[in-house]
């Protein structure tokens, strides 16, 4: 079934890959796909008012919305229209069937007028309300609680200069709300009120997308193996998944800031089961046993890519003075000894991570992370244009998701599924892609060189403001 | 670390073979309850492996826990055997999920490698002359 899907206007990227997840988690393999979108005639790609088609029936649609974190609401379209007297026609042409049952005497109702990208002053909300006699409502109002809940929505040719998309011609939508994304899991589990977090920790509502985009459910295993402070895995959690998690900073997970500020204290403070295992392990020399596979449903991570944090790996080794050749840790040192590390290139983290992923996710499983990509000179999209992410013969990338960060560089969420299975000869395969792909792209992914292209100075002054054109969508 | 974790874990110290199964010390434990959930342990079982798993709770001092040999799947999985007391998935879930070790150490069967838990926390990285 057809339902106007309206979304909240931010991540304008992640929006329908959301969505496409959820209903592939509630409605099993190959719905994801088969979810289809319309734009309303006249609307920009980035407007907020979407048609979906969703398969399966109305509680699908209901389940999607209410786990999701961008959905303003789905409805059900009972008419629209450019002007209200096109919205009363459409509406007194939709069948009765489907409108009477939610019209009965028995039941509550609620109507609310919503606007996009112009205000409705509460007189006019008021007018707004009283011209829908045309639908029988028999039912009682009840503002708090009813069991209906009726939308009418409207957006206007507002002008071209508040930074919304633009909009060619006034529409109006009247719907049956069927479900909705509860965002009041965000003041919950904000940054701002956790008790244990790094500099890179993942914020709330980008980890809950990422659970989402990983199809974290109970009874499924995630594993972060760039675990950090767990942000991602709270989210994970949350969603009744259980959790693994790994860091080669043995003080993160391990100590924090100290027995009651650490990675398990924040799963105690949200009430979430604990992870079922953290360790300290290095990304390139896991240690997990031979033959162990399939043993992951979903892999979500932020990798240390270079901008703000770097990664480090084993293998470094400390200079001492008068010390030739290779270092040996003498062994009444053994003990406490902490090894030294060295710089972990972008290319081979990522490497590194999709042999794993390959490994040890189940056959469908979803491998779900961050990769940062540099922007044009122009502040444009140049790369993100044509974008070249790593590859891997096992996986098939799902979504890629855009999120900018500033003038110089975004980050993009990747989701691959795992389509094929992990064998020695798709591992040569993938040895192969991935030295290609280290070839064209090492120059940037070389230690450093993210870090200075983010950072450098500017060469010229500020980019004339005029020439930036007036919508700029998510280039902002 | 939860035995799950133990049974994962490999040794990938230079000069090691398989470093697997790594022989557990605990100087400390606990035991924390954990919601049951039968898909998640029938997805797990078959990747576990049964004799180290076994190995480790007798380390631990619990030869009763586990029998030898893995029990037959229709008898783990059998109607209600979630809800009674002392039922093999009961035992495999507390073996795997429930314990916890603090304190101790896991130790490469090839090289005698050890490897600290200190406060729950494997602690799997190489010194740079195991690389």
């Amino acid at each position: 079934m057809w339902y106007l899907c309206v979304f909240y206007h931010r991540l304008l990227d992640y929006r329908r890959p959301e969505v496409e997840s959820l209903a592939e988690l509630f409605s099993g393999p190959g719905s994801g796909e088969s979810v289809e979108w319309r734009m309303p005639e006249n609307h920009h790609a980035d407007s907020p008012f979407h048609l979906v088609r969703l398969p399966g029936d109305e509680r699908l649609a209901a389940q999607v919305a209410n786990r999701s974190l961008l959905v303003k609401g789905i409805y059900e379209l009972w008419g629209h229209g450019t002007t209200y007297e096109e919205l009363e026609k459409s509406v007194r042409e939709y069948p009765d069937e489907r409108k009477l049952p939610f019209l009965t005497p028995d039941s509550t109702f609620k109507i609310v007028v919503d606007s996009f990208g112009k205000v409705i002053s509460s007189q006019e909300q008021n007018e707004i309300m009283q011209s829908l006699t045309y639908i029988p409502f028999k039912g009682r109002v009840n503002l708090k609680k009813p069991d209906h809940r009726f939308f009418v929505m409207e957006t206007d040719d507002y002008g071209s200069n508040n930074g919304l998309p633009p909009v060619a011609k006034r529409t109006i939508f009247f719907g049956r709300e069927v479900g909705a994304a509860d965002r009041h899991l965000l003041p919950t589990y904000q940054l701002k009120s956790r008790k244990y977090i790094g500099p890179t920790a993942m914020d709330a509502e980008m980890a809950f997308l990422m659970a989402n985009q990983g199809l974290a459910r109970p009874g499924k295993l995630v594993y972060d193996p760039f675990v950090g402070t767990g942000s991602i895995l709270v989210a994970a959690a949350h969603f009744g998944a259980m959790t693994m998690g790994a860091d080669i900073d043995i003080r993160v997970v391990r100590d924090g800031r100290g027995p009651d500020c650490n990675v398990w204290s924040n799963f105690e403070q949200y009430k979430l089961p604990e992870p079922l295992g953290l360790l300290r392990a290095d990304n390139n020399l896991p240690p997990w046993r031979p033959g162990l596979k399939e043993m992951f449903d979903a892999i979500i991570c932020d990798p240390p890519y270079g901008v703000r944090a770097g990664g480090r790996k084993s293998g470094g080794r400390k200079i001492i003075k008068g010390v030739k050749g290779p270092y040996t840790v003498p062994d009444e040192k053994r003990d406490n000894h902490i090894p030294s590390t060295a710089p972990y290139s972008l290319a081979e983290c990522v490497h590194d991570l999709l042999h794993l992923a390959a490994r040890m996710l189940v056959m469908g499983g979803r491998l779900v992370f961050f990769y940062p990509v540099l922007r044009g000179e122009d502040g444009a999209d140049s790369r993100v244009a044509s974008p070249q992410f790593p590859e891997h013969p096992c996986f098939k990338l799902i979504a890629s998701c855009e999120q900018i960060l500033s003038y110089r560089y975004s980050r993009v969420l990747l989701t691959m599924v795992k389509v094929a299975p992990y064998t020695e000869e798709i591992e040569r395969v993938a040895e192969e892609r991935h030295r290609e792909f280290r070839e064209n792209h090492q120059k940037w992914m070389e230690e450093g060189n993210l870090h200075s292209a983010v950072f450098e100075p500017a060469q010229d002054a500020k980019p004339d403001r005029e020439l930036k054109p007036k919508y700029r969508g998510k280039y902002v | 670390m939860r035995l799950l974790t133990h049974n994962m874990l490999a040794s990938n110290v230079r000069g090691a073979t398989t470093g697997y199964p790594l022989k557990l010390e605990a100087a400390k434990w606990v035991t924390k309850e954990v919601d049951l959930n039968a898909d998640f342990i029938r997805g797990l079982l078959p990747k576990i492996d049964w004799r180290a798993l076994v190995a480790a709770t007798r380390a631990l001092g619990l030869p009763e826990l586990l029998p030898e040999e893995q029990p037959p799947e229709e008898e783990i999985f059998a109607e209600g055997a979630a809800d009674v007391e002392g039922s093999a998935i009961r035992r495999i879930h507390h073996a795997l999920l429930e314990i916890h070790v603090q304190e101790g150490s896991l130790v490469c069967p090839d090289t005698s490698r050890c490897f600290p838990i200190d406060k729950g926390i494997p602690n799997m990285m190489l010194h740079e002359d195991e690389v």
